[in-house]
């Protein structure tokens, strides 16, 4: 394994995660902020030991099937979502979409969260089951990405970076909204989302290639080339769209 | 159930939006596995070619999805 191969590995893992981790932030600040505290990290918590106890019981399993084999259902899933990701960033810098609003999505989380009186002092004293279900939801289906990019990246012997990766970016997240206590608006979410996409893509048809046993050209150098080959596409897709969105 | 039925439905939307890009890799994919070895091409080609061949796929979708 090189440096360039575990290098990727973190940052993937990293950027990936940071994404999760923020939306996933914002879901447990709209619930803290409309329906209390305790409701809010008790759900996070749970979610939390949830996703543990899920990766403990899964994550055995996988190092019994024989390594081509996982590279290769791994590498499909993560071209299948790394160009998703990338399809919707170059839409995005397109101009074709939106781009997600952290700030918007807690506005409506919280409107949603306070309609049916949520934000009375009493109900904030006691556990919430709304407050405890949306804050254990958003945290579960967020950190099944996470979990999902970790076992990704890391198939192949680099679990622990990726997993390092993961945690960076959890730990900086959770610092960041204890610090702020309000949506992480400002992060680059779509430039990041692109990253990643590259990033995702790369390495899922680096692991369908390692499945298949098909020599790579340059071996772990090749994931470099292949993260640069899909930044090239991507960016002349972005300059494509916004040119045919041009007024003639 | 309605609890799993709903994260089933997420689980499937992390990897399955557009169903047109998901029908072109997972053809990719099999054009990799078993064409191209079929069409008798060089091993260190394939993973190249499935790059190509997945670069088109996104290309195409975009412009597609652009013109919608």
């Amino acid at each position: 394994m090189s440096w360039a191969h575990v290098g990727t590995v973190i940052l993937a893992a990293f950027l990936a995660s940071l994404v999760e981790f923020v939306e996933a932030l914002t879901i447990v600040l709209a619930v803290g902020t409309t329906r209390g505290w305790r409701s809010a990290i008790v759900g996070a918590g749970a979610g939390a030991l949830f996703l543990t106890v899920l990766t403990l019981a899964v994550g055995p399993a996988l190092q019994r099937i024989p390594l081509t084999s996982l590279q290769l259902v791994v590498g499909v899933l993560l071209v299948l979502f790394g160009m998703r990701w990338l399809r919707k960033a170059i839409l995005r810098a397109g101009g074709v979409i939106g781009l997600h609003d952290e700030a918007a999505i807690y506005a409506k989380e919280t409107a949603a969260l306070a309609r049916d009186g949520g934000g009375t002092p009493r109900l904030r004293a006691r556990l919430d089951g709304v407050a405890l279900a949306t804050s254990f939801k958003g945290v579960t289906l967020e950190g099944l990405e996470v979990i999902f990019i970790v076992i990704a990246t890391g198939a192949g012997g680099l679990l622990a970076p990726a997993a390092l990766g993961a945690t960076l970016a959890g730990s900086l997240v959770i610092l960041a909204g204890l610090g702020l206590r309000r949506p992480l608006a400002r992060v680059p979410e779509n430039t990041l989302k692109f990253a990643v996409g590259v990033l995702l893509s790369a390495f899922g048809v680096f692991w369908i290639g390692e499945g298949l046993r098909y020599p790579w050209p340059g071996e772990d150098l090749a994931l470099l080339a292949l993260a640069g080959g899909f930044s090239v596409i991507a960016l002349l897709a972005v300059a494509a769209v916004r040119r045919s969105r041009r007024p003639a | 159930m309605t609890a799993v039925a709903t994260a089933l439905r997420e689980l499937w939307g992390l990897f399955v939006e557009d169903a047109s890009l998901t029908l072109g890799i997972l053809v990719c994919v099999v054009i990799a596995a078993w064409a191209l070895p079929a069409l008798g091409l060089r091993e260190a080609w394939r993973g190249p070619v499935l790059f190509v061949l997945l670069a088109i796929v996104l290309s195409e979708n975009v412009r597609r999805s652009a013109r919608r």
